[in-house]
């Protein structure tokens, strides 16, 4: 066969696969606009520190109140210091404090009044954090250490009515918000979106188009012809490819514009790493999709391997709060190296030097993937 | 047999997990005749059919298309078949021209020849609709005209009408009479539709449980016996099993679709009739309706494996 007969074979197969993609109206939706909404949506959510409320039971504070007057540190604060709600109805806030902040977002307290039991119901609906108590004059904090939310409410809370002594705003005038690009949510959540559109629209693009072709029988059709098996495939990640450069431009450039953010590191860095992590995972893709014929299997498989990376690799929250063994071997998946590697790139100025290995590992890891899958491909 | 055969299967076995599918079967195609495969589903017409366009390999035996065997000469024997599957299913979302160009595009093939397809095939007025949107009967006739993109010395088709409405096979039946009339190419179609392969095919091959029953021209095979007939009738009472086992008789008792209902194949009419009708008198039954006609490739399956071919 002649190179040029080889090369229109490629490029009709090319063709008809892009098309298949883009007639798809859906396409366009999940595989542009959804992640710019979900860049939008985290990205605002977490931009801006807006008010936080933090709801608190104040248990049997009639008794206290009518009991112990001037005994509990709480009841004063509760009287004195909070505005209090007129309405009578028990569902309602009782008191109310505000903690002002421009920095760090204003704090209201909502406290309501209630029984031992009605707080612990909506203790464990997540309603309420922290239960307060006053006996003896002393105040009483009840909630789970480990809910980092409950001791954070504490702490304030403690800052605030410790003593009786009011701390006012002024004290938070020694804290320092870190704002600069490059530490912000979106600085941390967009590359790494960037990253899990690769792993997911070549799993899904690549994999499910060969699983659903070869059920449909459409591969079997395909090879009875002198198609050369290998440009089927070449077309197929090709197609994937232009696909995601498409998706992560359009990505990026609202990133960079509806988010100031910048690449502060190597350009050429960033494009290198970008081709790195689509070989690997079109390479794991060709492997999983080798094999059955089975959509529901197909589905199967590909969700046990984009999974565990979607949850572990860091994309949406940092890796670090797992165990500490765990870490390596996070740091190792395919999708945390190509999430980190455009991370750095991003966020800390990493060149090409600093992502070399990265790059080096997803490379060859989608070639042996790959090499391997053809080796045991079910054409028929 | 005939020289010049086109394709030689010789004593090809095949078996999958439980079945065996294809036990021991011989078969020649001449060059420029139209062969039909018919048989009931599970007869192993599929997996001969697949053996022979090496999809399958055989467990035993020898497949050769033009006197080449599939290993080692895929690429050029891809060049010399069409094919088309049992199931066809093709990009949803590419047009008919599109599609036909994709596979076009394999062989090197260019613009002219979609469009020639297009004619022989008649969907000049779909060429622009998806696949997905293309009725059963459209979507075979793109099939077959992906099968005759590279004009192949050689044609198979599994099934290409199976489960179409009558006016949809005959729009393929016309496509593939014509292409018949220019005799330049061999087809293996399969079937379990008699008419289908008396209308169409030079030769017929009755299958059954992976082996070939009986093969030959549709007047070979049903001019066996020239004077055979076949007498379909109603009984007054319905027919049980004493009847239809009878040893008393030349000839079976087969019973029919309802009740009352059978036939019987007579070799010698006029002295066979009479022995029925006595017989049926003697069982304390009598004929409604009785109506005498000539033997058809239905009534031959029946005589040779007891069932019905669609059953």
């Amino acid at each position: 066969m002649n190179r040029w007969l080889s090369l229109t074979q490629l490029w009709h197969l090319f063709i008809a696969l892009f098309r298949e993609i883009i007639r798809e109206p859906g396409v366009l939706f999940w595989g542009i606009l959804f992640p710019i909404l979900m860049a939008l949506g985290l990205g605002v959510a977490f931009a801006k520190k807006a008010d936080v409320i933090r709801k608190i039971a104040i248990i049997d504070t009639a008794e206290q109140i009518s009991g112990h007057q001037g005994d509990s540190v709480i009841t004063a604060f509760l009287e004195n210091s909070c505005e209090i709600n007129s309405s009578e109805k028990n569902e309602e806030w009782k008191w109310k404090y505000i903690i002002k902040d421009d920095k760090l977002g204003n704090s209201i307290f909502l406290f309501y009044d209630m029984k031992w039991d009605e707080a612990m119901i909506l203790l464990k609906r997540g309603t309420i954090n922290v239960l307060i108590t006053g006996r003896d004059g002393k105040t009483e904090y009840h909630f789970d250490p480990m809910n980092a939310d409950a001791e954070l409410t504490y702490l304030k809370l403690s800052s605030i009515i410790g003593e009786g002594r009011i701390l006012t705003e002024k004290s938070s005038s020694e804290i320092k918000p870190l704002t600069v690009t490059g530490t912000r949510y979106i600085d941390f959540f967009v590359p790494g979106l960037l990253a899990l559109g690769v792993m997911m629209s070549c799993m899904w693009g690549i994999s499910y188009g060969i699983i659903e072709k070869r059920s449909k029988k459409l591969l079997r059709r395909m090879v009875a012809t002198p198609m050369k098996k290998s440009h089927f495939l070449i077309a197929l990640i090709s197609v994937r490819f232009t696909m995601n450069l498409i998706e992560a431009m359009i990505l990026l450039l609202f990133a960079l514009v509806a988010f100031k953010m910048k690449i502060q590191g190597d350009l050429v860095a960033l494009v290198l790493i970008f081709i790195a992590g689509n070989i690997a995972f079109s390479g794991i893709a060709v492997l999983v999709s080798s094999h059955t014929a089975n959509t529901e299997v197909g589905n199967g498989i590909i969700n046990f391997v984009v999974t565990p990376m979607m949850v572990l690799s860091g994309i949406f929250f940092s890796y670090q709060n797992f165990p500490e063994w765990a870490v390596p071997v996070i740091k190792n998946m395919p999708l945390t190296m190509l999430a980190d590697g455009i991370r750095s790139i991003f966020n800390e100025g990493a060149g090409y030097s600093q992502v070399a290995l990265p790059i080096l590992i997803l490379t060859l890891t989608g070639i042996i993937f790959f090499a391997a899958g053809l080796k045991i491909f079910k054409w028929h | 047999m005939l020289p010049n055969n086109v394709i030689e299967v010789k004593n090809v076995w095949k078996s999958f997990k439980t079945v065996q599918a294809v036990k021991g079967i011989n078969l020649s195609i001449p060059k420029g005749k139209f062969i039909a495969l018919l048989g009931p589903n599970g007869a192993g017409k599929t997996t001969l059919v697949e053996m022979i366009e090496g999809i399958q390999k055989p467990d035993r035996g020898e497949i050769t298309i033009m006197g080449k065997k599939w290993k080692g000469n895929e690429d050029e024997l891809h060049r010399i078949l069409g094919l088309s599957l049992q199931e066809n299913h093709f990009i949803e979302k590419l047009r008919v021209t599109e599609t036909l160009r994709l596979f076009a595009g394999f062989f090197d093939l260019g613009m002219e020849k979609v469009e020639e397809i297009i004619k022989i095939v008649g969907l000049e007025e779909k060429r622009k609709s998806y696949v997905v949107n293309l009725s059963g009967g459209q979507k075979q006739r793109l099939a077959i005209g992906i099968a005759l993109l590279n004009n192949p010395a050689i044609l198979l088709l599994d099934e290409p009408t199976t489960g179409l409405d009558p006016n949809a096979r005959r729009e393929i039946w016309e496509i593939l009479h014509s292409l018949k009339k220019k005799e330049e190419t061999s087809m293996i179609l399969t079937t379990h539709y008699m008419e289908e392969a008396e209308y169409l095919c030079d030769y017929i091959v009755i299958m059954d449980n992976g082996t070939i029953l009986k093969e030959g021209t549709l007047q070979q095979l049903l001019e066996d016996d020239t004077s055979e007939k076949v007498v379909e009738f109603t009984a007054e009472k319905p027919l049980d099993s004493l009847d239809l086992s009878s040893q008393e008789l030349p000839f079976t008792i087969h019973s029919g679709d309802s009740p009352g209902k059978g036939f019987i194949s007579l070799k010698n009419f006029e002295s066979e009739l009479p022995l029925f009708m006595s017989y049926m008198k003697s069982r304390n039954n009598s004929l409604k309706h009785m109506e005498c006609r000539r033997k058809t490739l239905d009534d031959l399956f029946v005589t040779l494996t007891g069932r019905k071919i669609n059953e």
